[in-house]
């Protein structure tokens, strides 16, 4: 009951951000808050296959087919993303059972699947470079115009407009999340993450079930590469397909813990304020300074806390209030 | 231009396409072997084992091009420094998450690389690096290959028989095999694994130094030139079976060709493209890798 008020008044406090006057710098905090609930909303579709033991570090590719996928189909045909949106999704899912049906089919599991899925990215980003005619190879794309504000192309110039459409997305990710959480399909998809033959043996499908979050997390997955496409109004093989934004992905979830409905956001938020802050620290003078703090700050990160932050202090929380309920109980 | 048209109008094209395609698979075998032995052994794929290499090629690079050391001599800096590198990330990365989940291990020597990458790319800027080496280019009945290609491919194929005899012929060599087949039964037989595990790290890392001083009288060195082989090598070391030497060593050879001649035939990305989605196709049809046994 305390933490869902608690809950509540602090979802409260995020909406009411974009309200409160910051003069020159709430455009910039604005766009460091949307770029938080968007990767925030990937990283928890990625959660959905990595807490069941399915590690894909090949994400990038259902961002890519995503926010590639809306941008074409907006610049040549001009379809508003509101329907593109469905094919965007239709294709990642469509990739996503080419490549995982015959994993689950020929119990490709651990190393060789988070490979498999690593080649996969790859595949997709290096036919998006060489697909140069349309997709304008590495240089990019950028989303044709259509004025200050569009419904239609879903174009604004106003951040609010996509700080509430980026925190409804982060809740319906959150949604989802919670949905899964206490459907049948945790407890099975637990059972094959354990051990498949076992699983297998006592009734669970696994196949459907794999394939059935595998479509869950790639679908959801490609909405967020829309999302932030629509939001960047530019897309780019590198920053969407690369096997470095696939990895961040990865990161963010685990540092955060992937095991609680919150990890992924504390991680993505942790992930990107650090960025942002070794970014404008170091800027222009030292070229490489934040990545480089970023990247030893993750290797003692998970050195240091294997279960995740939040899934660490959470631990410590929950065991602490647990304690002396359990006290009590004995006497 | 197709492959049709290729094989049709202009053998000699694609000969000399197959012929590359052969020497690039000696010194793409060669940081496969390393990774699938240390994979064999410790069961944690080092996503940063060819940024390793590149460290080392940075080495090669300013002892010799600025140092004005010689080739030979800047080349045994260079595999000194895998050595110490290959020790390092076992002891400082390794050692403390041996018993942690896979996904962590591998995300271990994931932030390892962005720390590599960037860190080379503020000290070194993204400038592509040369050594320049006058070194002939030779032609054989009409079809061009550089001779720092061919010392390339020798040296690699003259690597992988040492590693070879050392795995079969040395005490230390017999252990590591045994502890890649079977990991508790080793410890059980009062062998030390940590032990094991050190030298493995550092004769895999020894491998990086090699592949770095045959990669830097080819290519030059930029900080995301583990980017541009990473992927690639952990894709042979699977297609192999991973942990399967002679798997990689054939795998690494099948990509190589694939991804020179379908360079010479459409383009250097479909090249990747192609020799990727084959690596997938492949994985579903066998999936220990080509010369895993049937189960």
């Amino acid at each position: 009951m305390i933490t869902r008020v608690l809950g509540l008044a602090l979802l409260a406090a995020v909406a009411l951000i974009p309200l409160v006057p910051m003069g020159g710098m709430s455009q910039y905090v604005l766009h460091v808050v949307i770029q938080i609930f968007i990767w925030s909303f990937i990283g928890n579709a990625w959660s959905l296959m990595g807490r069941f033991g399915l590690v894909s570090l090949g994400h990038g590719a259902f961002l890519g087919v995503g926010a590639y996928t809306t941008t074409l189909l907006w610049n040549f045909y001009g379809l508003t993303p509101w329907l593109g949106v469905f094919v965007a999704v239709a294709a990642a899912v469509a990739v996503a059972l080419v490549v995982a049906y015959p994993c689950s089919r020929f119990g490709i599991v651990g190393h060789y699947f988070a490979l498999v899925t690593l080649a996969m990215g790859e595949v997709i980003r290096l036919l998006l470079i060489a697909e140069r005619d349309w997709t304008g190879g590495s240089l990019g794309l950028t989303l044709k115009s259509a004025g200050d504000a569009s419904f239609l192309g879903i174009q604004y110039t106003d951040k609010r407009v996509f700080y509430y459409g980026a925190m409804v997305v982060w809740l319906l990710g959150l949604w989802v999340w919670h949905r899964l959480d206490r459907s049948m399909a945790r407890a099975a998809m637990e059972a094959i993450g354990e051990d498949e033959t076992a699983a297998a043996s006592v009734g669970i499908h696994v196949s459907r079930f794999k394939l059935g979050v595998t479509a869950l997390s790639a679908g959801l997955t490609a909405f967020g590469g829309v999302a932030y496409a629509q939001y960047i109004a530019y897309v780019n093989p590198e920053t969407l397909s690369g096997v470095g934004v696939s990895l961040r992905i990865v990161f963010a979830v685990v540092l955060g813990g992937m095991y609680s409905l919150l990890g992924p956001t504390v991680g993505t938020a942790l992930t990107i304020s650090l960025s942002e802050y070794l970014r404008v620290k170091f800027g222009v003078h030292y070229i490489g300074m934040a990545e480089t703090i970023y990247g030893l700050a993750l290797v003692i990160f998970i050195i240091f806390l294997p279960a995740g932050i939040y899934g660490s202090l959470r631990g410590l929380f929950v065991r602490k209030r647990r304690a002396p309920a359990a006290a009590r109980a004995r006497a | 231009m197709s492959l049709v048209d290729l094989v049709v109008n202009n053998p000699l094209l694609l000969a000399e396409a197959a012929l590359n395609g052969l020497l690039l698979g000696g010194v793409l075998a060669l940081l496969a072997l390393g990774l699938n032995l240390i994979f064999g052994v410790l069961d944690i794929v080092w996503i940063v084992y060819v940024d390793l290499a590149m460290l080392c090629m940075y080495l090669i690079y300013f002892t010799v091009q600025v140092y004005g050391w010689p080739l030979l001599l800047g080349a045994a800096a260079g595999i000194a420094l895998g050595v110490v590198l290959g020790l390092a990330v076992h002891l400082l990365i390794i050692t403390p998450i041996l018993n942690s989940p896979p996904v962590n291990q591998l995300l271990a020597t994931g932030g390892l690389l962005f720390f590599i990458q960037s860190f080379a790319t503020f000290l070194w800027t993204t400038d592509h690096k040369t050594v320049r080496l006058s070194l002939p280019t030779l032609e054989f009945g009409g079809m061009f290959v550089s001779f720092s290609r061919l010392i390339a491919f020798g040296i690699a194929v003259l690597v992988m028989i040492g590693l070879y005899l050392f795995l079969t012929r040395t005490y230390i060599g017999t252990a590591i095999r045994a502890v890649s087949q079977d990991r508790g039964a080793m410890a059980l037989m009062g062998a030390n694994p940590q032990r094991v595990y050190l030298v493995t790290s550092a004769v895999g890392g020894m491998l990086a130094g090699v592949a770095a001083a045959l990669l830097i009288i080819q290519y030059s060195v930029h900080p995301f030139f583990g980017a541009a082989f990473g992927p690639i090598t952990f894709m042979i070391c699977v297609l192999g079976g991973l942990g399967n030497m002679f798997g990689a060593f054939v795998a690494a050879f099948i990509m190589s060709e694939i991804i020179s001649i379908g360079g010479v035939a459409w383009s250097s990305e479909m090249g990747y493209v192609i020799a990727f989605a084959l690596f997938i196709v492949l994985m579903f049809i066998r999936p220990g890798g080509i010369f895993a046994k049937r189960q």
